[in-house]
């Protein structure tokens, strides 16, 4: 063991060497696997920063909760013409439902419009405004960096009170005074009663709350969509997350219920569910991930070959090294492991450049608010990336040396 | 003490279609503390003999037996091993490593030994100045005159103790003084109790050892001792 520790010592002294004596061929030659790294690393990176991002987005929303909708979400089975068919949900389909349901913690309608908000000069454009009700903050988890949600007099009432996401928030009041202002939402005036703090889902898009903007639904009736044409979302949420099937059963029940529906008939409505969004979304980063890897891997498969082709170049420029080696006593190990670890030191080296260079690359993409963070893990995937490829594209190179004749070798000219 | 005996060894190549009989029926054996000269025109087998009497071959039949071990069943690692501990190769093209400097020249062979970096430097560096490059111990082989090299591979050949030095053509790349002065050490290196092998074609180099074997077409022609002759720089024993 000692034995081979001491030959792995002196075969990276000498591999060492040979790399210092040929700096810019061993720069080149490692070129493959510099983008390889660089790739691995900030494509791991990058999976890891939307994965997070929408694990937040979903955690921000509830996992206990289901949404009573006209609309699947995820379920393709179901032609887009039946849906569109189905009876819109209505405030009375809500009303009923709460009246039956036993079950849920809590449960609100909700009703979306995309419209301009503005408070003075500044304004925001195409802002997903949600219609709702005050039970609306008990079905998420949403948190306040001001103020509060309206309550059940404002609500009830239809007053026009909004609660703003912060991203709308900072665009409004980027000094922080929003609170009891009033902001003009589609040219209507509503008094700003609560902040939410950020909730950092990035990549929910619109339906990220830190661009959302709620106020009580009778508004959205009242002044952006006639209820006849607009179908409402009914957000329940289950005491907890064993409680969400049975919820989801009694839902199903007093649904076809309230819409009258035949034993026969199918239900005209559809219960959708996180559940559905994280698998969309696990989808999503599974095609991300796999073109990554296939990105990656080409990278680092065109870098190995050409570690392994400027192998056998150095192989045979050191011939007669090699025999004058295996003259003095080299064993046909020692010779292999000369150059696989001049290889693996070529490849580590890469290896390391391509880390720094994605140590670059994630500061520069943290400047534009993705999310992205090098991490231990993704150091010593790196490094072992880089030595994997190393030793695997050394291998052949090092076993032909290691096979030389060393009376042939030696005459070699 | 018997280090060398060969039975009855022979070579075989396989050129194309060809089998070229390099070795056919050659027997000898070599004693602790000789000085042989192997010579003999080109394709006589010398230099064949010489790789097998240095371990880096095998006879295709034949017995060759070093001190103890049976070299001619020995596995690839077993040569590099017995090549490593026993002999000391000194060549005509000297054979240096370009990018090391002559310490680590002739260290190389102690590191393949498994001997540590301090004990390694001490004995390269007494090896190299027993060859009188003391103060050339820092220098890469472009930066010393060819004699100068030769003493760095004469020094990494001596450097393990080995029971052999084998010497091929080891004057064949230097001008006649400074083969002269080569040949010198050779004799003080041989005068120190090592044994000696010099396979040459040049009569005055061959001149220098005590025995002369004589090859051609594979066969040795004559093995005869010249001990009585001069030796420049050797004493002449009177009795």
């Amino acid at each position: 063991m000692k034995n081979y520790l001491f030959e792995l010592k002196e075969g990276l002294i000498i591999s060492l060497k040979a790399i210092r004596s040929n700096k810019i061929r061993s720069v080149l030659t490692t070129l493959g696997i510099i983008i390889g790294v660089w790739a691995v690393v900030v494509m791991t990176m990058a999976i890891r920063g939307i994965d997070e991002s929408f694990q937040t987005g979903v955690a921000s929303l509830g996992s206990d909760n289901l949404y009573i909708d006209k609309w699947a979400w995820f379920d393709n089975d179901i032609p887009w013409w039946e849906l569109r068919n189905r009876k819109n949900l209505e405030m009375d389909d809500f009303r009923r439902y709460v009246e039956l349901a036993k079950l849920p913690l809590a449960a609100a309608p909700s009703a979306g419009t995309n419209r301009t908000i503005k408070y003075e000069d500044k304004s925001v454009e195409f802002v997903n405004i949600q219609g709702t009700t005050n039970q609306y903050i008990n079905t998420t988890n949403l948190t306040f960096a001001q103020g509060r949600f309206f309550n059940e007099l404002e609500s009830k009432g239809g007053r026009q009170v909004c609660v703003l996401g912060s991203e709308v928030n900072n665009k409004l009041f980027p000094l922080g005074n929003g609170l009891g202002n009033n902001v003009k939402i589609g040219g209507r005036k509503f008094k700003v009663v609560g902040i939410l703090e950020e909730q950092g889902s990035w990549v929910m898009g619109n339906w990220n709350p830190d661009n959302q903007v709620f106020i009580p639904i009778e508004n959205i009736f009242r002044y952006f969509q006639s209820q006849r044409h607009r179908s409402i979302t009914i957000n329940v949420r289950a005491p907890n997350s064993q409680m969400v099937e049975a919820v989801k059963e009694e839902a199903i029940g007093i649904m076809r219920r309230v819409r009258g529906l035949k034993y026969d008939e199918r239900n005209d409505f559809s219960i959708n569910q996180q559940e559905g969004l994280l698998t969309n979304i696990n989808q999503t980063i599974g095609v991300i991930q796999v073109a990554g890897l296939v990105i990656t891997g080409l990278a680092l498969f065109v870098g190995a070959i050409g570690i392994m082709n400027i192998m056998f170049v150095s192989v045979k420029e050191r011939t007669r090294e090699i025999g004058i080696r295996k003259a003095i006593g080299a064993k046909n190990r020692t010779i292999l492991g000369q150059f696989i670890s001049e290889s693996a030191m070529l490849c580590l080296i890469g290896g390391f450049i391509g880390l720094f260079l994605a140590m670059i690359t994630s500061m520069i993409i943290a400047q534009m608010d993705f999310p992205s963070k090098i991490t231990p893990d993704s150091v010593i995937l790196a490094i072992m990336v880089s030595l994997i490829t190393g030793v695997l594209s050394g291998f052949a190179p090092a076993f032909t040396a290691s096979k030389m004749d060393p009376v042939d070798s030696l005459r070699y000219e | 003490m018997n280090i060398i005996t060969i039975e009855h060894i022979a070579k075989v190549y396989q050129v194309g279609m060809e089998e070229v009989h390099a070795l056919r029926d050659v027997s000898l054996r070599i004693d602790k503390n000789e000085y042989v000269a192997i010579m003999g025109p080109s394709g006589s087998g010398k230099s064949t003999l010489m790789n097998m009497l240095g371990c880096l071959d095998t006879p295709t039949s034949g017995l060759y037996n070093f001190k103890d071990h049976n070299v001619s069943q020995m596995n690839d690692n077993e040569l590099a091993t017995i090549r490593n501990k026993e002999i000391g190769f000194v060549f005509q093209t000297f054979n240096l490593l370009p990018r090391s400097d002559a310490l680590h020249n002739v260290e190389l062979p102690l590191i393949y030994a498994g001997i540590t970096s301090h004990e390694r430097k001490e004995r390269a560096a007494a090896a190299l100045e027993s060859v009188g490059l003391a103060d050339r111990m820092h220098h890469k082989p472009n930066e010393l005159s060819g004699g100068q090299r030769q003493r760095v591979a004469i020094a990494r050949a001596l450097v393990t103790n080995p029971s052999i030095i084998l010497a091929d053509e080891p004057t064949g790349n230097l001008d006649s003084k400074t083969g002269e002065d080569i040949m010198l050490l050779f004799n003080e290196i041989f005068e120190q109790g090592n044994t000696i092998i010099l396979v040459t074609h040049e009569e005055y180099i061959a001149e220098h050892a005590a025995r002369i074997i004589r090859l051609r077409d594979g066969l040795i022609e004559s093995d005869e001792n010249v001990s009585d002759r001069f030796i420049p720089g050797k004493k002449v024993s009177v009795d």
